[in-house]
């Protein structure tokens, strides 16, 4: 079963939460997708067992091959990609490595290259394995994280609870894609 | 010389609107010519990187400054690669920000915000 914690806001105690169901439960996973500012980790002190970098495809530009056509700053919905001084400019922060913009190019001057957004920790802390995906400062989308902290989370038997990020942006709802239930932290203060 | 701004309407008596990425249209206007044109801002409607498509516009109309209340970093990296000189408005009057233009009283934008980028949270 897995149980995502979620607030409307930061500070409403999702962390606190979701910590201690965690270790009440007899077995659990603990999955902090909270990637901008994961703290779930300094209750726990898991000791580290392995991490993974996460790496997302960008498409890089031949200037060679490049004619200038346009047909990738038209397809990008994201407008990651602009045609400024016969030069195309590709906004890393910006692209979300659909790839399309690659396979569009009739020139075929766009390539992929790798970019290092962030980093997925594991670790055991007693009865809980911990998973806590962090994001690299400056980054715009920590997405390609959440997507392989769930993975890890697919396959498992024991109760998950899933440490969402606050809000209700795009972030969150990835994060709660798979769970089967959804506690919502409140607290009455104003932002 | 041709310069861009931001506006909320097709019509020299609307006002300069209050952003830059996603505006209704964008003036452009000849200072030379006094001629006007009025450019749909396609960016507007768009989930994300507003101001980078709202800055191509800008630089495919081809003017040499662009006068706006603001303006986000990706697009002031877009605007700023054409040579394209960006200034603040002084108020919301179109014809008070062309004449402040033409007399030279314009300062040009010195805060460049770091976008708006997500929603909610924090
Ligand atoms: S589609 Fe290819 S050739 Fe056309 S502008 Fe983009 S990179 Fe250049
Ligand atoms: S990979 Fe997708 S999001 Fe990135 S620049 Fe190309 S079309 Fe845009």
């Amino acid at each position: 079963m897995k149980i995502a914690v979620l607030s409307g806001k930061g500070g409403t105690g999702k962390t606190l939460v979701s910590v201690n169901l965690a270790v009440a439960a007899k077995e659990a996973v603990y999955i902090d997708c909270d990637v901008e500012e994961p703290n779930g980790h300094l209750f726990f002190e898991p000791k580290p067992i392995g991490s993974e970098q996460i790496v997302i495809k960008i498409p890089v530009v031949d200037e060679k091959l490049c004619n200038g056509c346009r047909k990738c700053v038209e397809f990008c919905k994201f407008n990651a990609l602009a045609y400024i001084n016969n030069k195309l400019i590709v906004f890393d922060e910006v692209c979300h490595s659909c790839g399309g913009c690659m396979l569009f190019c009739p020139e075929k001057a766009l390539a992929e290259k790798e970019k290092m957004i962030g980093e997925v920790q594991y670790g055991v802390s007693e009865n809980v394995t911990v998973v806590t995906g962090i994001l690299n400062i400056g980054e715009a989308s920590g997405i390609p994280i959440i997507k392989n902290l769930l993975n890890y989370a697919k396959g498992e038997q024991a109760i998950t609870f899933i440490d969402c990020p606050p809000g209700s942006a795009c972030i969150v709802m990835e994060s709660i894609k798979d769970a089967d239930y959804c506690i919502l932290v409140a607290e009455p203060t104003f932002f | 010389m041709k310069i861009a701004m931001p506006v909320n309407d097709k019509s020299m008596e609307s006002c300069v609107g209050n952003t830059f990425g996603r505006t209704s249209y964008f003036l452009v206007y000849d200072t030379e010519t006094k001629e006007s044109i009025f450019v749909d801002n396609s960016a507007a409607a768009s989930q994300g990187g507003a101001g980078i498509k709202a800055a191509q516009t800008v630089v495919d109309s081809q003017v040499e400054a662009l006068i706006t209340p603001q303006c986000g970093e990706n697009a002031a990296k877009v605007i700023q690669a054409s040579n394209i000189k960006i200034y603040k408005i002084i108020n919301d009057s179109i014809q008070d920000n062309i004449n402040a233009f033409k007399h030279g009283e314009l300062s040009l934008l010195e805060k460049i915000h770091g976008g708006f980028h997500g929603h909610g949270g924090k």
